[in-house]
């Protein structure tokens, strides 16, 4: 059984029907005006060879060439897209199924931060009484490495809400180089955890020595197809409307090896996207659906997702603002664009402008992780951990954001109402109001261990004392201490036999011969 | 046999199962007899009144106060135990009169003149009735001098006031002056509570303590009955 995620019964919804008609028509006039510029040689080729207007721009530093993508080119690949993708996992019951239609939703990790966030707890007494004492986190940045991301997966793998693992952190060890660091981002995250691994791909020569990868540890190539534990994020196009050499080169051979795909865009809105919610959201439509039309034309019936990371500029430095409402208006719109194509939609929600884990931190994410969510996106990343922007993964943020989740999800499900629990409440109503004490208290009982209750908020201190981060600190470490499921000693070594530069120490099984 | 009894009455009372029909925690307990059946039984066992009093519905509410400190219980879970004691006591009631067996001592229990708010006070009530106590629970809006007169006629050792408004807890205030003017006040120990009291309220009016819940008047008036000891 594949995880059931949370089912938004009544998705928000920003915008009208008739309003999402306009968005798509004026995506479609983007598409043939201004159309968009491609660094890339094939994909400018593939584009033309089916009907696509390209003219070579000149004089330009670069090869590019201005590609106009007529509408019915763009509603071929709509229809021959995939309307159902599934996820994969080494635990086929973390599996994820994602219908275009349906809005399901799985929260998911991510994305990718250069900074790793350590935390520790340090005693400071008052002055004017020094026999009293608080303790206080202390936050230490520090460079990821491919231990940490190990550390992540693992946690990851034991935060219930969490469904499925998107690499939160860059591996910058010294001896990780573009050639061995997507083989060792993925078997790092691929062993330590059992739920859908995605991340996006470095270097386009290690593509095939990953899907050999996946194929030994999913069971061979038949498995994996059925079975796809791994997938890929692609930023083919660069805001505003420019396909990047690089990254489209990525996108066309993951389609032609058919793996599952995200089509992802991020905008900023007032800079590299109009500051307006129907402009950006008409420029990142027209961006993912070029991204699309150009998968399928590649490879019709490859799985993909689409991607939406718009996000809204800070006035004060044009960083990216996480914690502006508007980027979650963004969002939602976006869930609400793909749901109009039947497209499972990878969305964005919980990150933060703020640097370290506290208030600001929680108020931020917790508007985006509710506002998105209910618009319903099949698959919300970024929602585990990141900080200050997306440049920051803190772990222990990660143990607090599973708690909000825990949260949203208790409050999506559905009402319990049917003609026979009112006749039940009847009865016990009267009988209440027949006491002297008029109290429902004792018909709580049945209810309160058959998880019909939420339970307190988990990071609760005693007293007034606002103890959230240091309990969450014991909660992540207790996570940690629980084991996960590794792959399996034969497919580690034949793993590590078949597959160039994984690093030694990465193989578990010849680390604890060694102590 | 009478052994078996007193076992099943204690961990009836841990499960706060009042009858048989109550489901209780563990699963599979619905049909077996509950804590007043048992309580029958013991009486028709001819087991000592102390023994059922000490060994089973005190020695249960004190696993079920354990499990509430170490969270495992909630206050529902806490309340069901005490109501099963509670009415169980009121079955002992008539063959403690006729015996020397003391109960832990009558408590009266009232919701202020001008205050018709007893969520709080009805929660003591039961929790104090688990607790052992000889629970009379006046209502609400309960006029002063009514207050007075059932100090003076029944004698009670403790008087609880409670009071959710500031508008109405100065009637706790007239309430202690009113004992001290017709000489009950040194023949009762005055506890009061409600949402805006305090411990320095209390002392503002002569109260003899301040209980922030139920489970605080029940350490309160167990550390007078030490002191009186």
């Amino acid at each position: 059984m594949p995880r059931e995620g949370v089912l938004i019964h009544t998705p928000y919804e920003r915008m009208t029907n008739e309003q999402v008609l306009q968005i798509h028509q004026a995506s479609i006039q983007i598409l043939n005006n201004p159309g968009l510029i491609s660094f890339n040689r094939e994909a400018a080729e593939i584009l033309q060879s089916n009907g696509a207007e390209v003219t070579s721009v000149t004089p330009s530093d670069n090869p590019c060439w201005l590609v106009k993508i007529p509408e019915k080119l763009v509603l071929r690949a709509l229809d021959s897209a995939p309307k159902t993708v599934k996820l994969g996992a080494r635990n086929k019951d973390n599996s994820l199924i994602m219908k275009g239609e349906e809005p399901r939703v799985f929260f998911v990790s991510g994305s990718e931060t250069n900074i790793w966030l350590d935390v520790d707890f340090q005693a400071y007494a008052k002055k004017s009484d020094p026999s009293v004492e608080v303790m206080v986190p202390e936050f230490h940045p520090r460079r990821g490495t491919v231990s940490d991301l190990c550390q992540a997966a693992h946690l990851c793998e034991h935060l219930e809400t969490l469904d499925a693992f998107i690499r939160p952190v860059n591996i910058q060890d010294k001896d990780i180089t573009e050639d061995n660091k997507d083989v060792n981002k993925y078997f790092a995250s691929l062993n330590n955890t059992t739920k859908h691994v995605m991340a996006g791909l470095t270097s386009l020569k290690q593509l095939d020595n990953l899907v050999n990868m996946a194929r030994l540890i999913a069971g061979g190539e038949e498995e994996l197809k059925e079975n796809p534990i791994i997938s890929f994020i692609t930023c083919l196009v660069k805001s505003p409307l420019q396909f990047v050499e690089d990254t489209t080169d990525t996108m066309i051979e993951i389609c032609r090896r058919g793996l599952p795909v995200v089509v992802s865009s991020a905008p900023q809105a007032g800079s590299t996207a109009p500051i307006k919610e129907d402009g950006i959201i008409a420029q990142i439509n027209a961006e993912v659906l070029a991204g699309i039309t150009l998968g399928q034309l590649v490879n019709e019936g490859t799985p993909m997702l689409y991607g939406s990371v718009p996000v809204r500029a800070r006035m004060d430095t044009l960083n990216d603002s996480y914690g502006a409402p508007e980027t979650s208006q963004y969002n939602v719109d976006c869930v609400q664009m793909a749901r109009f194509y039947k497209l499972p939609c990878y969305s964005t929600a919980g990150v933060c402008d703020t640097g370290t884990p506290g208030m600001q931190a929680a108020i931020e994410r917790l508007f985006s992780d509710i506002l998105v969510t209910l618009s319903g996106p099949q698959y919300l990343h970024c929602a585990y951990g990141l900080l200050d922007g997306n440049s920051t993964f803190c772990p222990l943020q990660a143990v607090l954001d599973d708690a909000h989740f825990q949260m949203i999800r208790f409050f999506l499900r559905p009402p319990r109402t049917s003609q026979s629990d009112i006749d039940e409440t009847l009865r016990q109503i009267r009988e209440v109001a027949a006491t002297p004490q008029k109290l429902y208290i004792s018909h709580i009982r049945p209810m309160l261990r058959s998880g019909q209750l939420s339970a307190p908020y988990p990071f609760e201190g005693d007293g007034d004392a606002d103890n959230v981060l240091a309990l969450a600190y014991e909660r992540m470490n207790q996570l940690l201490s629980e084991p996960v499921e590794h792959i399996d000693p034969e497919t580690t070594t034949r793993v590590f036999q078949e597959i160039p530069g994984l690093l030694p120490r990465l193989n578990i099984y010849e680390e604890r011969k060694k102590q | 046999m009478s052994e078996g009894t007193i076992a099943a009455l204690k961990e009836n009372v841990i499960q706060g199962r009042k009858t048989k029909d109550d489901e209780g925690i563990e699963a599979g307990m619905a049909g077996k007899p509950g804590v007043l059946e048992l309580t029958h039984l013991a009486l028709e066992q001819k087991i000592p009144l102390e023994t059922i009093i000490t060994q089973a519905l005190t020695a249960g509410m004190e696993v079920v106060g354990e499990k509430f400190s170490k969270k495992e219980y909630f206050i529902p879970d806490m309340l069901a135990s005490a109501e099963a004691v509670g009415e169980a006591m009121e079955i002992l009631k008539p063959y403690l009169e006729a015996s020397d067996v003391e109960t832990k001592g009558k408590f009266v229990i009232a919701t202020v003149k001008g205050d018709i708010h007893d969520i709080g006070k009805n929660i003591v009530a039961i929790l104090l009735r688990g607790a052992g106590y000889e629970v009379n629970d006046l209502g609400t809006d309960v006029p002063v001098e009514k207050i007075v007169e059932v100090v003076r006629d029944d004698k009670p050792g403790f008087l609880g006031l409670s009071a959710l408004l500031t508008t109405t807890m100065v009637v706790m205030g007239e309430v202690v002056q009113a004992l001290k003017e017709n000489n009950l006040r040194g023949e009762v120990k005055v506890l009061v509570g409600g949402a805006a009291v305090s411990d320095e309220y209390a002392e503002e009016i002569g109260a003899d303590a301040y209980c922030v819940d139920g489970f605080e008047a029940i350490k309160k008036l167990d550390a007078f009955q030490e002191g009186k000891a």
